[in-house]
């Protein structure tokens, strides 16, 4: 049905795309798999032809004999949401805001004609009951609704018109895991259902493993390898095939340094949000964000906290870090109390890793400021040639050359920021290092590489690590120790081997069902 | 919404009373005696005394506020100390210039500025677009009293089509909007050309947002996605700068009325200062303060109509 032939393109002048050639069949999963920059959603922009500004593609590609590419813009305006339909990664900001998803699914069938308003609307409510958001009402705005269920309201966007191609680029990078089985388990069944295809494109082969009837491996711009699912997984002709393969389950070298002193002391904290407004005076009852939290992290252990989004885990790490008071229970870093009026030195002594690569620096700093930030909080911060031999140091000990310290953000890819923000969280010599979803924006070779370089961090500098996170894959291999948290409380903890293999809270085991695995049958 | 509004209108109350106070509390630290300076250098200290018991200027500071802001509750502003006449009616026939010229020049203003923001958003890079960002930096940097006499000279000296000046009043309300018409140009010119400019980067803002992929993955033209999903998101900043413009053009137009011989209310608050006619500025003053708080409300909720997120509140 889409036949996509020698498709070249490059965006003012830089290629992207060399002679990529796939065919996706009547009713079949694809799944397009490699690395962030490979090419994987210009080859899906090419397809809608919504590429950037600058963009020339070569080659052609065809939807049931005729070219996309040459096809006008008023020709793809009809074929957009009517026979190919698009869902992309960032579900929370896919949605126009300030309408309802009502008016945004029945949109794609008011633009192509398909009906009166009224009965564009009862189609409309008939696809989000379709998506499993029956008790949704139409009036709904998006700000009402989890990551989860804006998915489903883009899905049900896109499949409004039955499209002959639903392309999904990413379209469960920024869910959680339950969440992330969940939206994939519909886009099957709707494939079943309705005889669509679809494109699946994702930069983690475990997603695409149980899914996919047929899968292509991407690198720099090239299909390296494209054949039936099972065939590449067993096979990896390609070496960057096994590199993938390699990644999504990597596992670290690491041994267990753990010892006996507590660092980290954390007993019945309690951390409450004020209620709702619910009138001028009146607030409803306070939110209990954590509830009753306490563990301790020993020197040279790596903790993992594992729990959906919304279960307390942030909140849980802005207490830690000190950033908010708490309302019960006591936090103790070092024998010290922790909290807002903690003193300087000892929050040298505990450093962060925040999950956005992008985010969290100030972009018009240099890498030099920004790694020797954390220097105020010590009481006789190094000056001159001593502050740039550590950061130097700083940077080498992350892998990125003494060099880069002139720099700005903007000039590394998101696996190196990440690189910098942990010699960020290094310069103080800190103890303690919070990992706070720090690899969960990466792809999951970047992941990989950066998993090792923490394990070797760990290990030359002693480091203790409470790793947060939602992906259990990341923390099942980094960690000895973990703590599962479900609704503010922590329901099961205990060794990660021995959690992983024979887990005993309910919740656990649903979130390790729901974990992507990577096997081959 | 209902609680939102309610939430708006009390931060309202309180904004008045504080300005009220400021206001007040500054006019009094001034130096400076109105009756000393009515009655000239040759007065007797009795004559003076006289005169700022008339004119209520005598009894405690506490007093005279709440008799003061009481009197505005009840439209009775005092009595000018150089007209001798109701503050009232002297800020009432001002009004009734300065109000419409206001409307008028953010009017056209408003019109001017959206197709243009618009236009420029939607050729971004283009030669229109230089052309456009071009004109209206000038538009911001030529002052408008220069730009008002340019109008006259064009369209008064020469072509005859307006008078240079003057007002003829409402009675002939022809006349009168013509009389407003090359002031509102004048004013309406630089407040153009910022928001034309504000109109523009809202709306390239809005539609580098992912959402408006999401409508052209639907089969919107870039047209149709501009006009349904980047308009109404990029109206939030467009609104702020128009709500500000407002109380500026209400207060701020006294060169233009200078330039135009139109008897509007900066020209009363500067002859109140230089007259030390100090009622009619702490009166004018607060009935500026009350109009951009009012604004500011009005801004607040259609901020809540345009955005469902506000709503909630």
């Amino acid at each position: 049905m889409i036949e996509i032939d020698r498709l070249s393109l490059a965006i003012h002048d830089t290629p992207i795309l060399r002679d990529v050639s796939l065919q996706i069949q009547e009713g079949e999963i694809f799944g397009l798999v490699g690395e962030s920059g490979s090419g994987k959603s210009m080859t899906a922009l090419a397809l809608m032809q919504l590429l950037p500004h600058g963009a020339e593609a070569e080659g052609s590609a065809r939807l049931d004999g005729t070219d996309l590419l040459t096809k006008t813009e008023a020709e793809m305006c009809a074929l957009r949401g009517n026979d190919l339909g698009m869902i992309f990664q960032e579900p929370m900001t896919a949605l126009n805001p300030v309408q309802t998803i009502g008016d945004q699914v029945s949109e794609t069938l008011m633009i192509h004609g398909a009906g009166t308003k009224p009965e564009a609307q009862a189609i409309a409510r008939d696809r989000l009951n379709r998506v499993g958001l029956s008790h949704i009402g139409m009036e709904s705005y998006p700000h009402e609704l989890s990551g989860g269920q804006r998915q489903r309201v883009c899905i049900a966007a896109a499949i409004a018109l039955h499209p002959r191609l639903l392309i999904a680029d990413e379209p469960t990078t920024a869910l959680d895991v339950t969440t992330q089985a969940q939206i994939l388990d519909l886009l099957k069944g709707l494939v079943a259902e309705e005889n669509m295809s679809l494109l699946l494109i994702t930069h983690d082969l475990a997603v695409v493993a149980d899914m996919a009837d047929r899968i292509a491996v991407m690198q720099t711009g090239e299909i390296v390898e494209q054949g039936a699912s099972q065939t590449v997984l067993r096979e990896q002709r390609h070496p960057y095939t096994q590199a993938l393969f390699e990644a999504s389950s990597h596992q670290p070298d690491r041994e267990d340094h753990a010892e006996k002193e507590p660092l980290l002391q954390v007993q019945n904290v309690i951390r409450t949000y004020p209620g709702r407004r619910e009138g001028l005076f009146q607030r409803g009852d306070p939110v209990r964000a954590v509830d009753g939290v306490s563990f301790e992290l020993h020197s040279g252990e790596s903790l993992g906290l594992v729990g959906e989004s919304g279960c307390g885990k942030s909140t849980l790490t802005r207490a830690i870090l000190g950033l908010d008071p708490i309302q019960g229970g006591e936090i103790k870093a070092f024998g010290q109390p922790v909290g807002p009026d903690m003193p300087n030195a000892l929050r040298s002594g505990i450093q962060v890793v925040f999950q956005d690569p992008y985010g969290s620096f100030n972009p018009r700093w240099r890498v030099e400021h920004l790694v020797a930030e954390p220097f105020h909080l010590m009481p006789t911060p190094p000056m001159g040639d001593e502050r740039r031999d550590r950061v130097a140091e700083a940077l080498k000990a992350v892998q990125l050359s003494p060099d880069d310290m002139q720099k700005f953000p903007h000039e590394f890819s998101g696996g190196q920021r990440q690189r910098i923000a942990i010699a960020r969280a290094l310069i103080t010599h800190p103890d303690i290092i919070v990992l706070d979803e720090a690899v969960s924006a990466l792809d999951v070779s970047v992941r990989a590489r950066i998993l090792d370089l923490l394990a070797d961090l760990q290990t030359r500098m002693k480091l203790s690590y409470l790793f947060i996170s939602h992906d259990l894959t990341v923390v099942h291999a980094i960690t000895d120790r973990v703590l599962v948290m479900q609704a503010g409380k922590i329901v099961e903890t205990g060794d990660t081997e021995t959690v992983f293999t024979a887990p005993q809270h309910p919740y656990t085991q649903t979130l390790l069902a729901a974990a992507p695995k990577l096997e081959v049958a | 919404m209902l609680r939102y509004v309610l939430s708006r209108f009390l931060s309202l109350t309180l904004s008045l009373i504080a300005a009220s106070l400021v206001i007040f509390l500054v006019i009094e630290v001034i130096p400076g005696d109105p009756a000393a300076f009515m009655l000239g250098l040759n007065a007797t200290p009795e004559t003076v005394a006289a005169l700022r018991a008339e004119l209520g200027l005598d009894g405690g500071l506490v007093e005279r506020y709440l008799a003061w802001v009481g009197g505005m509750v009840t439209g009775d502003f005092g009595t000018s100390y150089t007209y001798r006449v109701p503050v009232s009616e002297l800020i009432l026939d001002r009004l009734w210039v300065s109000l419409p010229l206001a409307i008028y020049a953010l009017t056209l203003s408003t019109l001017l500025a959206f197709p243009i923001g618009l236009i420029a958003a939607a050729t971004r890079g283009t030669v229109t677009d230089y052309g456009i960002m071009g004109g209206t930096q000038l538009g911001i940097a030529v002052p408008n009293f220069w730009f008002a006499m340019l109008l006259v000279l064009i369209f008064a000296v020469n072509l005859r089509w307006f008078s240079a000046g003057g007002f003829p009043g409402w009675e002939e309300p022809g006349a009168a909007i013509k009389a407003l018409t090359l002031p509102a140009i004048a004013l309406a010119l630089p407040q153009a050309s910022i928001l034309a400019r504000v109109m523009r980067s809202a709306v390239l803002d809005t539609l580098a947002q992912d959402y408006i992929r999401t409508a052209r993955a639907k089969g919107l033209s870039r047209r149709q996605a501009v006009l349904r999903h980047a308009l109404k998101n990029a109206l939030i900043p467009v609104l702020t700068i128009i709500g500000l413009q407002f109380s500026f053009l209400l207060a701020g137009a006294i060169i233009i009325e200078n330039v135009f011989f139109l008897p509007g209310l900066g020209r009363l608050i500067f002859q109140g200062i230089t007259q030390r006619d100090l009622i009619v500025v702490e009166s004018v003053t607060m009935l500026l303060v009350f109009a951009v708080i009012l604004v500011t409300f009005l801004v607040d909720i259609a901020y809540a109509a345009v955005d469902p997120r506000l709503r909630r509140r």
